[in-house]
């Protein structure tokens, strides 16, 4: 497979900016600014960006609670994010939604949701939607594997099935369900195996590269684009930080999580492009930097936004 | 006017609308060559193919993630779920996700969604065929609540449905699908949130929803022959519902009797009466706020126990009496 090497810095370029608003909204966190609870997608940055990079900018996504990396792959105003978090008016959800459910459906990314596989359902539908009204677009729709074992999983998945819905079911397995281990919660090896059942192509793929999950994704969104229907893949991946702030990590050791740090998608993916004489190491310095500078402005954003006020609270209850 | 049944009135609203707007359509079990488990579809397919009329299996959370997809992308889906007790299972789609995304993301999309479902008891299908469970939409933000009792207002309250741009729970009785009433041909709205006098009346409020409705227009007839003048008010919407008119009503009466179906612990009557208690009526009551509802029991099968589950007519009669010769 060909990239121009502007596609594959553009992909660098927003996993740096994933991992560092990811990293800046940790410590916002930590200092108090944002409150309730986030869940970090650190070490995930490539099923984002990978499966994200092969769509057109008029596809659809639906992302989870883990969901800030797809935001920011599918094009997302960094600033607007910021605020959000800050609940601010200025945010994408005017400070309704928080971390949780920041969507854009202008831009197609049709928002994070709270409950676990709460979107797949959603999925088909605009799958659907996007067949009845014969727009040939598609939607990816992202999941964790502990969604995986919700019962609309199944009901979601067999209707995308029967009707060839376009629709790209996206697991991102990084290997816990909260505590719990994909060990312990399946009696099967890969979750993209449950396709077959379906009627449908699964495939598993090495989540923690960029261009393998780019490969992959892009072979499904193909299909779908044909009208041959949905396929489910699989990235095995893993979160370096916990299930969300009041994790301790007590379900897993040291030793693994630093193993995979070792296999951390933007360091691989560097190196590759720099192996390869795609971009220098003063190359990515500036990226670095610029990635952080556009970080550091938002968070000036969304410090100076309003507060939302509450005589507007009722607004967006009702169109 | 000629009279239609309401089950033909609420199809021939979902003819109409599907004629003048493509984008609308229908999903839910058995709704194509079936019509529909109490035949409301009937004959659709024929008209609109497989295409709008669209056949799924048995799977109520992904019916109603799918009509909310499809809703949130430009569509306009009225989905079916075959039995009140089964939108349940399409709980978390309904109650979390299509009442909740358009206030989760800062009022920044559209959910044009209706969720049709026949509720109550009645036809001796027992405790997981029979529920009224509209009390529990009614605490959902986001969500409308629709009952309509008559034809007509089934018919009018379904295309104002279907045009409205918020997730819809339209609840149907089983009972009343044959019940006729006048219905005019073209295509009308009532708007969502006006309750309808169905009976103009003096000495007392009856506040009924759904079947109660026609059940207290019957028991209003025997009242009158022992010279008791009912005022009947029928919601016909519970969220919004009309407070006004409600208000309005005791004023004049003093007296009032909420009845529905559902179980009367944590009802829709509790809703209206505490709302009367709140209101400037309350210095209007010459009795106590009196509530009719169901036993809180499910339905059971027996045919005697059955209809002893849920107010009748002659128990609507029965607590009339009480408050006027109290």
């Amino acid at each position: 497979m060909k990239f121009t090497p502007e596609k594959l810095i553009d992909m660098l370029i927003k996993m740096y900016k994933i991992r560092f608003f990811e990293e800046k909204v940790d410590y916002l966190f930590a200092l108090g600014l944002v409150h309730g609870t986030m869940h970090l997608s650190i070490g995930q940055e490539a099923v984002a960006v990978g499966a994200i990079s092969t769509l057109k900018p008029d596809d659809y996504i639906l992302s989870t609670h883990r969901g800030h990396g797809h935001c920011i792959a599918k094009g997302a105003d960094i600033n607007l994010m910021m605020a959000e978090f800050l609940g601010k008016e200025t945010g994408y959800c005017r400070g309704r939604g928080g971390s949780m459910h920041i969507a854009d459906v202008e831009k197609g990314n049709l928002g994070a949701t709270g409950v676990v596989g709460g979107g797949i359902p959603i999925a088909s539908g605009v799958g659907l939607s996007i067949k009845m009204r014969k727009t040939g677009q598609v939607v990816i729709c992202f999941f964790g594997d502990g969604a995986a074992n919700q019962g609309a999983f199944h009901e979601s998945l067999n209707l995308a099935a029967i009707w060839k819905l376009p629709v790209i079911f996206l697991c991102e397995n990084n290997m816990y369900g909260m505590s719990m281990s994909v060990e312990k919660a399946f009696a099967i090896e890969n979750i993209a195996k449950r396709a077959g059942s379906y009627g449908f192509p699964g495939e598993v793929v090495d989540g923690n590269y960029v261009l393998a999950v780019y490969k992959v994704v892009l072979k499904a969104v193909e299909r779908a684009r044909k009208g041959k229907g949905p396929s489910l893949i699989e990235c095995k991946t893993y979160r370096w930080k916990g299930h969300s702030k009041s994790d301790q990590n007590l379900y897993r050791s040291k030793e693994e999580i630093e193993s995979w740090k070792m296999k951390c998608p933007i360091k691989r993916f560097k190196e590759k492009l720099i192996a390869e004489k795609i971009i220098t190491n003063e190359e990515i310095k500036i990226i670095e930097e610029n990635a952080k500078n556009i970080i550091e402005k938002a968070v000036d954003f969304a410090k100076n936004s309003p507060e939302p006020s509450v005589e507007e609270i009722f607004d967006g209850v009702y169109s | 006017m000629r009279e239609i049944t309401y089950a033909e009135a609420i199809r021939e609203a979902l003819r109409q609308e599907m004629r003048k707007d493509k984008n609308v359509f229908l999903i839910g079990e058995d709704l194509g060559i079936y019509g529909g488990a109490f035949g409301v579809t009937y004959g659709l397919l024929d008209e609109f193919g497989e295409e709008r009329v669209r056949d799924t299996p048995i799977s109520e959370a992904a019916i109603a993630g799918a009509a909310l997809g499809a809703a949130i992308t430009g569509m306009r889906p009225v989905a079916e779920i075959m039995f009140m007790d089964f939108t349940t299972i399409a709980m978390e789609q309904i109650v979390n996700q299509a009442a909740k995304i358009k206030f989760m993301f800062g009022g920044k999309a559209k959910v044009p969604m209706v969720v049709r479902t026949p509720a109550g008891s009645g036809t001796g299908a027992a405790a997981q065929h029979s529920q009224s469970l509209e009390a529990w939409f009614t605490h959902v933000p986001g969500l409308k609540v629709v009952m309509p009792s008559t034809p007509y207002d089934a018919k009018g309250l379904l295309i104002s449905s279907i045009r409205d741009n918020n997730p819809i729970i339209f609840i149907e009785h089983k009972l009343l699908y044959k019940t006729t009433g006048e219905v005019p041909e073209e295509e009308y709205e009532i708007p969502l949130g006006v309750a309808d006098i169905k009976r103009k009346g003096e000495d007392l409020t009856i506040v009924a929803t759904s079947i109660m409705v026609q059940r207290a227009i019957s028991a209003s007839k025997e009242l009158e022959k022992d010279g008791i003048s009912v005022e009947i008010v029928d919601p016909r919407t519970l969220k919004p519902y009309d407070k006004k008119t409600i208000i309005e009503s005791v004023k004049k009466t003093g007296k009032v009797i909420a009845v529905h179906e559902a179980c009367k612990t944590g009802g829709f009557g509790a809703e209206i009466a505490a709302m009367i208690s709140e209101s400037e009526a309350f210095d209007y009551l010459d009795a106590p706020i009196k509530r009719l509802g169901g036993l809180d029991i499910p339905i059971p099968y027996n045919r005697n126990l059955e209809r002893h589950a849920v107010p009748q007519v002659e128990d609507i009669i029965n607590a009339a009496k009480e408050l006027i010769y109290r």
